[in-house]
């Protein structure tokens, strides 16, 4: 029997409502008991005093790239970097190579987990075979596989009728879609967002309106269908208002945005910094703002990181050349904790963000602290300054957007079904 | 004497009046040379400069080996084809071994843009953008300027018109932000589907027509229409683009007295400029090509040699 007490902590948990000073004691698996003072002779205590006893923080959309891209991250290492970052588990997006669109993949993924995985793992599977927009999957299976949703991420679905077909068809087994939606002819040739940092860069644009043209679609079709529908990364204006009128219209649809549309912009791609280059690019600076306020309003619902390891292959190159996607998980909490900071969310409602509500819409274990429940608990300390080091990540790729920022806090010990997956040394 | 502290030229953006005058006078000077019996100087006897060509180009390529040549620099220039830029060796792979022959200065064309800025992060020999992508063409953009200069006697004050294919032209961009920088207003015209997207940000006025695009114009400066341009359904004819944005000698009868007409070449005649255009009284297409070898001799004597650094 293992044991371990996190005392004296404040205990915050969005989901019950509860915020109180007090301990918590994991035993095994699960929380045994929380809240006042605890005694336990046997337990490795954690002392928590003046840091925040949270549900463990659950990332909606990671690419862990394995199978067939090791080199850019790994199960291992992939979920190191959520456990790092405070995640206690991660849902990982169908384009591997091969895509995940069958039973022996999501197999894979679950059984390599299983050994390596330092966070629970929450397998994606495809819409259509190989991503190619043509056969659906087996979703039945993937579903029964351990699959908790499909999605196109990467390569959506080009063909209205199909994606009709597929949300119909997911609709019939309960299976969430994650919509990455884009218009890829109208994105085509695009390197980042159209307007006058592009213009004035040479580079090809990449208009909002091909974003908000497809959330238009899926969330339309999401009507028609009647599935589950999750709309991936929102980056503009003009989707957070698509979102909120689907929304008021009782569409079953949920959003995420990731830190880096909530804090970046496209001047930031600077001198061509393909470390600021992902799909959908950095919006205008209004954009941005637009986004906060979805985000603070609840039109977007949660925070992902949308966790993209590409390596210097695919990024010291040139900017039309280069990979799309940056890496997120080492870096989200921190980033999240400046806009607390700075007054824009508190942390209950971030907290929120990244752990109830991620957990609710895909049915997930964990998002709260209740006794008896799974012992995912992500210990932050809101007021530890650090400083960004790519060369410190646990990721096997260092393309952040964020390297060398001052960041006010981070998670300080990350604790995963009863079992310490990351504790930061003080 | 004006300091020139650069080690490359990039672009043109962030390149202030003086340094431009500066390169420009420096131009002036050199040019004397091209006209001599024996058309070389020692000065860059002993240097090292590579053309680096990523991308098909024969006159901005001879004109930047001949600028080399003329100051005794040793040159070679290396293309795309026949090279292991076609074999899949990266971009930096290919500079790094570029630079272990040990050049004082790297001369560059790429398809894409900020390639250089990417070269310049990696390699130490200064770099001269000879074009990258659609974003800057900073020795046409100057070379352009040492002819107006030379033929209306300023750069302040003018108002240029530059029209066609706006959105994938680096030229277009340079001499937009250099033509700026001196004090000139910049026009610009052609098809929506030619101009980058909000082009305004530029500092330009856009004009609706040829009649506003040419009126009261001090020089006119047409580029070229890429063929392939038509295959990405971004015109529906050559005709009709002639028809609407070709510079015909008519349209000259609004713009100012002695306007210059301008062109970065090759011309597709009858297209974008009509012939009795290109080779009228106006035209100063082929006093470009000459000052294209001085403003490269300029640039290489500037970045290369230590006493004006």
């Amino acid at each position: 029997m293992s044991r371990i007490l996190l005392k004296g902590g404040r205990l915050l948990c969005p989901a019950s409502g509860l915020d109180e000073t007090g301990d918590l004691l994991i035993q095994d698996q699960s929380i045994a008991q929380l809240g006042g003072e605890i005694q336990a002779e046997d337990a490795r205590v954690i002392p928590c005093a003046g840091l925040v006893v949270a549900p463990g923080l659950i990332d909606l959309h990671v690419h862990l790239r394995q199978p067939g891209h090791e080199y850019k991250e790994t199960i291992a290492s992939g979920s190191a970097a959520a456990a790092a970052g405070g995640f206690t588990a991660v849902c990982c997006m169908p384009n591997t190579d091969p895509v995940n669109d069958s039973r022996a993949v999501t197999d894979f993924i679950l059984e390599t987990a299983a050994k390596e995985a330092a966070a629970r793992v929450y397998p994606v599977g495809a819409i259509t075979m190989g991503l190619k927009g043509e056969a659906l999957t087996e979703m039945a299976e993937l579903r029964e596989a351990g699959c908790v949703a499909v999605s196109d991420d990467g390569r959506p679905v080009a063909d209205s009728r199909l994606m009709r077909r597929a949300l119909e068809y997911a609709a019939s087994f309960d299976l969430p879609v994650i919509c990455h939606s884009e218009d890829l002819k109208l994105a085509a040739g695009g390197h980042m967002h159209e307007g006058p940092t592009a213009t004035r860069l040479g580079l090809g644009g990449i208009p909002a309106q091909a974003e908000v043209l497809a959330i238009e679609r899926d969330l339309a079709l999401a009507g028609l269908s009647g599935a589950q529908v999750h709309i991936a990364h929102v980056s503009c204006a003009g989707s957070v208002e698509a979102v909120k009128r689907a929304k008021s219209q009782g569409v079953r649809c949920t959003a995420e945005t990731a830190p880096h549309y909530l804090t970046l912009c496209d001047q930031d791609v600077g001198d061509y910094d393909t470390h600021f280059k992902m799909n959908p690019p950095l919006r205008s600076a209004a954009d941005r703002q637009a986004v906060r306020q979805g985000l603070i309003q609840g039109v977007i619902d949660v925070v992902a990181t949308d966790h993209a390891p590409h390596s210097i292959l695919e990024k010291q190159v040139e900017f039309d050349q280069a990979a799309f996607g940056v890496v997120g998980l080492e870096t989200a909490l921190g980033v999240m904790l400046q806009l607390v900071e700075q007054g824009e969310l508190d942390l209950a409602g971030l907290i929120r963000r990244m752990s109830a509500i991620p957990a609710q819409i895909l049915g997930l274990a964990g998002g709260k602290l209740n006794p008896g429940g799974p012992a995912d608990v992500t210990v932050l300390a809101p007021e530890l300054a650090w400083k960004v080091e790519p060369e410190a990540f646990r990721s096997l790729s260092r393309n952040t957007p964020f390297a060398g920022w001052e960041l006010p806090g981070r998670a300080l010990a990350t604790i995963c079904g009863g079992r310490i997956t990351h504790l930061l040394e003080k | 004497m004006t300091q020139f502290n650069r080690r490359h030229l990039l672009g043109l953006e962030g390149v202030s009046a003086d340094e431009i005058s500066h390169i420009l006078d420096t131009a002036d000077n050199l040019k004397e040379i091209n006209q001599r019996p024996i058309k070389k100087v020692p000065t860059l006897r002993g240097r090292l400069v590579i053309n680096f060509f990523y991308e098909a180009s024969t006159r901005t390529r001879t004109s930047f080996e001949l600028a080399a040549k003329r100051l005794s620099a040793d040159t070679f220039s290396l293309t795309a084809s026949g090279s292991s830029m076609t074999k899949g060796e990266t971009l930096i792979d290919t500079a790094k071994n570029l630079e272990a022959m040990a050049p004082d200065l790297i001369v560059m064309r790429h398809s894409s843009a900020g390639a250089p800025h990417l070269l310049a992060r990696h390699i130490k020999p200064s770099i001269i953008n000879a074009g990258d992508g659609a974003h800057e063409h900073p020795t046409q953009a100057l070379l352009d300027m040492m002819t107006i200069r030379q033929k209306l006697g300023r750069l302040d004050g003018l108002k240029v018109s530059i029209i066609g294919d706006i959105a994938h032209s680096r030229v277009a961009r340079s001499n937009i932000i250099g033509l700026q920088t001196m004090g000139s207003a910049v026009r610009v015209f052609g098809p929506r589907t030619l101009l980058p997207p909000q082009v305004e940000s530029l500092g330009v006025e856009v004009a609706n027509d040829m009649r506003q695009a040419v009126e009261d114009a001090d020089v006119v400066m047409m580029l070229r229409v890429q063929r392939e341009r038509l295959e990405d359904v971004l015109f529906p004819s050559l005709r009709e683009y002639a028809q609407r944005f070709g510079l015909a000698a008519r349209h000259l009868q609004k713009a100012k007295p002695g306007v210059l007409v301008m062109h970065p070449g090759p011309i597709n005649r009858g297209v974008e400029m009509s012939p009795e255009v290109a080779d009228g009284p106006y035209s100063v297409i082929l006093e470009q090509v000459a000052n294209g070898v001085a403003v490269r001799m300029a640039l290489l004597y500037l970045l290369l040699n230590p006493e004006t650094r």
